[in-house]
């Protein structure tokens, strides 16, 4: 069955280990759904979190693929259960004198900030699960979005995994 | 090497192109194939101080290079070294990267690159080498510092020669080379990425020693891992211990001595008729250092269907990555074979039952090997199977044989029958057209004692024909032995099974005159058109001391079989 699986991988911080890793997906057909990547509190380590999709046994060759590349230091699998998901949004949000109102209240029920404002836009920003940011683009949407852009996924494993 | 340093002051200073070659005495290379180019001239021009040490090989075109140094290093087990310049040298080495990758063969490949200032600029004879071979390299490496230079060559030569062996390229930039820095080569690596399994879980092992013993209808599987490993001799004592079957891939033969009782030959789409059927009837299949290509197992929900699987692997990714395995175990073949002989060491009384249960399996494999053997029929023209046969008898066996890749490929891998291993040289995985006789100049390199031969077509064979002149130069005494048939030989044969015996574009209308193109390039040429000519050729050619072409004219349309049809199950075999 095709699923979503979040992928940590810890690489060494050189040039052209995206590429490696990257390339290791496209030449075997594996999608990637988002991608973030930052160094690490270690001198030249990195961590990538990488969404794709796929069937149990892909997800085991794309596994055990990444561990075969020499950058690559250690690959964790995360699910909903044992980990925390969040990606941020920013959305720019048509706004006029009569959904102004609406745009705050949602604001509010979403937990977000608006970061900018000109006469006809907002801009917001929102953090959370995959699922979070879905419902509050259904809610936008109706209001004209005028530009969207998303983090992609980052994942940390649960304090009570790693206890 | 120097650790004395004085405070500030530097020792043992010398250029990149000197640290280069210092690096390569150190791991122990004494041969390198390659040829000169802008990038790399101040390599080159470091290397005429070293004649003493280094053996290079001039070939004529660096695809040559790199299957010569494949060849190397498959006959001795050693890395392979390829020194090439920049742009259309390290692209021209691109087929020879991939085949070593696809085999497992580790090398090592310094290529020379524009300077650091000019990368990115589209300068003269630039091309993004690590770019184009991240795909079919190991591992590989822009240096753009000279600091980094003699660690990258260690890691290079540690990564190539360890795990799952494999090439491993070094960019090298002009400006590099002719930088000054100190020399101290490093003793140890330290790459927190790689660290591969050799020793197997002894978990694993037991239960696969239990299984073992359980099984009514073992078989092993045995892959090109046997040979890389150096496991052969652990091989046959597992094998010999429990009366244990065996088939071979095409990259594992040599593995086992092809004709020793329990060897059943190779497996797969031109397997044997036992082996093939050995593998659907086995009730446990033990695959060692093999990967469960598609050319062995054909329809793969059909291989090995009454089987239950172990498998035996460095590379955890070749496990379970076709076929569900029961029982996997990561590992270096060498040392799993050797625990799991430790395992079942003393257990005399359940080896003797296990071998006593399975008498009958034994002899229900040889009652399929006798239905149906290896076999041709001989009329008046040469079969190409006979040449091959008097080939294996007139050396007792005992050549290093590169091939090509195709028919002469295939029944090189049925009719020489293999003694030891790292005397098959053939590109397996890539299937290269081309590759074997730069290799078997490499292997002739590594074994100037030896006869070494390439089984080739006459397709295959004017793909690095220009290495002749090689040949000539070192005076390599290799003998290429051209299957001739005028044709692409395989793809006529699939041609005529699979579509309609239209020929499209596989007869090799015109051929050159292969024995005065020996001659033309100061190797010698003989003939034999006749079967009675087949000897005497072979005879001659062994006695001379000097590169030879032997040109086979054989039958044109002479297929090989058994042959599985690509995609159906490997019972389902057309034979003679």
């Amino acid at each position: 069955m095709e699923k979503t699986h979040i992928l940590s991988i810890t690489v060494e911080n050189e040039s052209g280990v995206l590429t490696r890793v990257a390339g290791l997906f496209s030449a075997r057909g594996f999608n990637i759904d988002s991608i973030c990547v930052a160094k690490t509190l270690e001198k030249n380590e990195s961590k990538m979190i990488i969404a794709t999709s796929g069937d149990a046994q892909i997800l085991e060759q794309i596994v055990k693929q990444l561990n075969r590349l020499i950058n690559v230091i250690k690959v964790q699998e995360f699910t909903d259960d044992d980990s925390v998901l969040r990606q941020t949004v920013l959305v720019k949000v048509n706004a006029d004198e009569t959904t102004k109102g609406d745009i705050f209240r949602i604001k509010e029920i979403f937990n977000g900030r608006i970061i900018d404002v000109s006469r006809n836009h907002y801009t917001l920003e929102v953090t959370g699960s995959e699922k979070k940011i879905d419902s509050l683009i259904d809610i936008l949407r109706p209001l004209g979005i005028k530009d969207i852009v998303k983090t992609g996924i980052i994942a940390l494993a649960s304090a009570k995994k790693i206890i | 090497m120097n650790h004395n340093r004085n405070n500030n002051t530097k020792k043992n200073l010398m250029t990149g192109s000197k640290i280069i070659i210092e690096s390569l005495i150190n791991e122990g290379v004494d041969t390198i194939f390659g040829y000169p180019g802008g990038a790399v001239l101040n390599i080159y021009d470091e290397l005429l101080n070293y004649k003493d040490k280094i053996k290079h090989v001039l070939v004529r075109h660096e695809q040559g290079a790199a299957h010569a140094a494949d060849g190397y290093a498959r006959a001795s087990g050693k890395v392979g070294v390829v020194l090439v310049t920049s742009g259309p040298g390290a692209t021209n080495t691109i087929t020879g990267i991939a085949t070593a990758n696809m085999d497992s063969v580790p090398m090592v490949i310094i290529t020379g690159q524009v300077p650091t200032n000019l990368i990115g600029n589209d300068a003269f004879q630039e091309a993004d080498t690590v770019g184009i071979t991240r795909p079919c390299t190991k591992h590989n490496y822009l240096v753009k510092d000279i600091k980094d230079l003699a660690r990258t060559i260690k890691e290079a030569f540690y990564i190539a020669s360890t795990g799952r062996p494999g090439p491993v390229l070094i960019d090298i930039p002009k400006d590099i080379t002719s930088s000054v820095y100190e020399f101290d080569y490093p003793e140890t690596v330290q790459l927190h990425g790689y660290n591969p399994t050799y020793f197997g879980h002894h978990i694993q092992i037991a239960k696969l020693a239990s299984e073992i013993l359980k099984a009514k209808k073992p078989l092993l599987y045995i892959g090109g891992g046997v040979i890389s490993s150096n496991a052969s001799a652990e091989l046959f004592e597992l094998a010999e211990l429990l009366d244990l079957p065996i088939t071979s891939t095409l990259m594992g033969l040599g593995g086992f001595p092809s004709c020793h009782p329990l060897f059943f030959g190779m497996l797969g789409m031109h397997g044997t008729y036992a082996a093939n059927m050995a593998i659907s009837n086995a009730d446990f299949i033990v695959a060692i250092g093999a990967r469960f290509d598609d050319r062995v197992t054909g329809k793969v929900e059909e291989f090995g269907r009454n089987a239950k699987f172990a498998h035996i692997d460095i590379d955890p990714s070749s496990i379970g990555k076709n076929v569900k395995i029961e029982i996997p175990v990561v590992g270096d073949v060498k040392s799993v074979l050797s625990s799991l002989l430790e395992v079942l060491n003393g257990r005399n009384e359940e080896i003797s039952e296990a071998k006593y249960e399975r008498l009958g399996w034994l002899e229900e494999i040889n009652a399929w090997k006798y239905e149906h053997p290896l076999t041709y029929k001989m009329n008046d023209v040469i079969k190409p199977q006979y040449v091959i046969e008097k080939i294996y008898e007139l050396t007792g066996g005992e050549a290093i044989i590169a091939t090509e890749v195709g028919q002469s490929q295939m029944w090189t891998a049925q009719f020489y029958k293999f003694k030891n291993p790292r005397t098959l040289l053939t590109s397996g995985g890539l299937g290269t057209m081309g590759f074997g006789f730069p290799a078997a100049i490499g292997a002739q390199m590594a074994h100037p004692d030896k006869i070494v031969f390439d089984i080739a077509g006459d397709g295959s064979i004017q793909m690095n024909i220009q290495e002749l002149a090689t040949a000539v130069q070192y005076n390599l005494p290799v003998k290429i032995a051209i299957i001739n048939n005028n044709f692409l030989g395989m793809i006529r044969q699939w041609q005529e099974l699979f579509y309609h015996k239209r020929y499209s574009f596989s007869e090799m209308n015109v051929n050159p005159d292969f024995v005065k193109l020996a001659e033309a390039y100061g190797a010698v040429g003989l003939r034999a058109k006749d079967p009675d000519d087949v000897v005497p050729v072979i005879e001659k050619a062994l006695s001379i001391k000097r590169p030879v072409i032997m040109d086979f004219i054989v039958d044109r349309e002479e297929s090989v079989y058994p042959m599985v049809a690509p995609g159906s199950p490997i019972t389902g075999m057309l034979l003679v």
